[in-house]
């Protein structure tokens, strides 16, 4: 029994971490109608950055989260300006080549740079232990930065006039230009923002589990599927769908072989998409 | 005017090149200089470069009264079977190599099998412990590694030795090699009565193994044989650290092989590897250099120490290379002869492959030896533990 309340604990602390990076995704989708393929490899260029902030500076991990905040929206605006802007209300089409050319692009460079090595960033903090289960110090911090983070965009799109600029913007961008706000600059701000959780949650990702140029891939997935249970589109209900993913995972494990675990994450993406295609925690919808 | 200079320069290449060509041995071959396979590859590659620099700074391979200078011609194969399949297609027919080595890894290999049983090149297989491949009735395919059935007696031989009743966790990859190791070592492990208490297989890209390590927990497991290849290994090493697992024995293929492996610090301690080769090994070699010549040169020119992966790189081509002086002639149906019939022992040890056209090219003379990290005087060393005849230090257990 206490086998598998540790596995959902476990995968509970991880799915915040997923949620956390399904919100970049989801973000960009809702206000924007576009979906970013380039959101794998902007989650490894969160970990190459704070994997040299470390290995430069012998700072903790942790004190760069803020760094890679920043860095991770200016780098968002920037790439808005030069590949997004110019699809905006483009055939969907359009913009899917635009960020898949663009992940090519950060993954040719990152390979040329980096090699496909693996890379680990080392981090030790004081876990848990409870008759013999352990749960790490780095799973409960990265955990608790996520909620953290994700508490604070929240509040941001609810109570701040940018974040109430994004959400008329999301909403419908003829009457929100029409009101006078800039929804290009708006547009580029919610990109950004989007491209730092997504940098955000790889520099989180990198204190948990060791990663090359090439790990994007798996975590853009599981982007998607945590998307799809929250509901494109919300940024709340992704941060729920993370962990919802991460209680499902915790309650097959004990049960199921694990390599079975991608076979129920997708059965339940597909199952998702078929009977709850505005998502399970549509009504959270911010 | 033009046109007629143009027919000269091609005619007088045309000319010249048999005779540079005469002079020259082509060996193809891929590595995975990117993807999940690249450190354990890259090892590899570096042992033949080792090789053909030695061998062409001593004038080359001669046979039949000519000497034929080596060139390697290799691509990247990113640790993925489609590229290998289309890669060897090519060095044969685009690229004329003459003689193959493997790619490394056992799912590589077998696909790497599949063209140059078709061309019928001879190739060297360093890389591909897993003897499913050479059961298939091949004709040109030599192993130079102990099959992947043998790869854990020894750690299981050592366990009994400690704690006859173990129970024992198998947590291996998803992949041909270690699904291989498992299966063999479950089986060998029944009969000596241990438990088996999980068994987990998990993705070649792997990387949060805290599910796995819960049911470990769960288990009750006292040891635990498994991992595949470096990426994984390493990182299921760490977080069985990390999660404080509780086991009293750990052996892992591959991945502790390598001396990467000692950047994990203490998570490295108490590991174990099985390893088809290992520096302080005193093999009397045939021909080549010995074990602790090969080592010192090695570090000497990449500043790191060699591992299996090689050593078993130099000894594919020292073996080749023999192969074709015993042969006198680089005709692949006389090379082919000469490696059927060879029993010799080089610095990676012995080395002769079954004629049975059953099992045709299986490794069947080649040991392996146990080597467990352990904290000397504060620094990480690598022992070798078992066999009791060769070892360097008692085990951790």
């Amino acid at each position: 029994m206490i086998g598998i309340l540790a596995s959902v604990i476990d995968g509970v602390l991880v799915g915040a971490v997923y949620g956390l990076a399904a919100m970049g995704l989801t973000l960009i989708w809702g206000v924007m109608n576009v979906i970013n393929l380039s959101h794998g490899a902007i989650i490894v260029l969160g970990m190459f950055v704070v994997y040299f902030l470390t290995s430069a500076t012998g700072a903790s991990a942790y004190l760069g989260v803020p760094l890679v905040l920043a860095l991770g929206f200016a780098a968002g605006v920037v790439i808005y300006w030069i590949s997004v802007n110019r699809v905006i209300g483009q055939p969907i089409l359009m913009s899917l080549l635009a960020t898949f050319s663009l992940n090519m692009v950060i993954i040719g460079l990152g390979t040329a740079a980096w090699t496909t090595s693996p890379y680990n960033v080392p981090v030790s903090l004081p876990g848990i232990s409870v008759r013999g289960y352990t749960f790490t110090g780095t799973h409960i911090m990265a955990a608790l930065i996520a909620v953290v983070i994700a508490a604070a965009l929240y509040l941001f799109l609810r109570y701040t006039r940018p974040g109430k600029a994004i959400r008329a913007v999301a909403s419908n961008r003829d009457a929100a230009e029409l009101n006078g706000i800039p929804t290009r600059q708006v547009l580029s701000m919610a990109f950004g923002l989007g491209v730092a959780l997504a940098c955000v949650s790889g520099a989180l990702i990198a204190t948990l589990f060791p990663f090359t140029v090439l790990s994007g891939g798996s975590y853009q997935l599981k982007s998607f599927v945590v998307t799809v249970l929250g509901g494109l589109g919300n940024p709340a209900g992704a941060l729920m769908g993370g962990i919802a993913l991460g209680v499902v995972e915790g309650l097959a494990t004990p049960f199921t072989p694990v390599s079975w675990t991608p076979i129920i994450e997708f059965g339940l993406f597909v199952i998702t998409l078929i009977a709850f295609p505005r998502g399970i925690f549509a009504f959270s919808r911010a | 005017m033009k046109r007629i200079l143009c027919l000269f320069a091609i005619g007088a290449l045309a000319g010249a090149a048999p005779a540079f060509a005469q002079e020259t041995l082509t060996i193809g071959f891929t590595a995975s200089q990117t993807g999940k396979l690249n450190n354990d590859s890259t090892a590899q590659l570096r042992g033949f470069e080792l090789w053909r620099d030695d061998v062409n700074a001593a004038g080359g391979i001669k046979a039949g009264g000519k000497s034929y200078k080596i060139k390697f011609v290799s691509y990247d194969d990113e640790s993925q079977g489609t590229r290998v399949q289309q890669l060897y297609t090519r060095l044969i027919t685009q690229d004329k190599a003459q003689f193959l080595f493997s790619p490394y890894s056992s799912g590589l290999v077998a696909t790497a099998a599949i063209i140059s049983e078709q061309y019928g090149k001879v190739m060297l297989c360093i890389g591909g412990a897993e003897e499913k491949t050479y059961k298939l009735g091949n004709k040109y395919l030599f192993q130079l590694y102990t099959g992947a059935g043998q790869y854990l007696a020894g750690a299981l031989d050592l366990l009994k030795q400690k704690n006859p009743k173990a129970k024992i966790a198998f947590v291996y990859e998803d992949d041909p090699f270690s699904k291989a190791v498992a299966q063999a070592t479950r089986e060998l492990a029944k009969q000596d009565g241990f438990t088996v208490a999980l068994e987990e297989s998990y993705s070649s890209g792997t990387t949060d193994f805290g599910p796995i390590i819960n049911k470990v927990v769960s288990s009750g497991a006292d040891a635990l044989l498994g991992g595949g290849h470096y990426a994984d290994g390493s990182t299921l090493a760490r977080q069985l650290h990390d999660q404080k697992a509780g086991l009293k024995w750990v052996t892992l293929l591959v991945a502790p092989d390598s001396p990467n492996f000692a950047t994990l610090g203490d998570a490295a301690v108490g590991v174990s590897v099985p390893s088809q080769w290992e520096p302080q090994v005193t093999y009397k070699p045939d021909f080549g250099p010995t074990p602790a010549e090969f080592t010192k040169h090695f570090t000497e020119r990449f500043k790191i120490a060699p591992g299996y992966h090689a050593a078993g790189g130099y000894a594919g081509g020292l073996v080749l290379q023999h192969a074709i002086e015993k042969a006198g002639s680089i005709d692949p149906q006389k090379v082919a002869e000469e490696l059927n019939k060879m029993n010799v022992t080089t610095l990676f040890g012995q080395t002769k492959f079954a004629t049975d056209p059953k099992e045709h090219g299986l490794q069947i003379a080649h040991k392996m030896v146990v080597a467990q990290w352990q904290r000397k005087d504060g620094k990480l060393v690598k022992e070798v533990v078992w066999p009791n005849e060769a070892k360097t230090a008692d085990a951790l257990y």
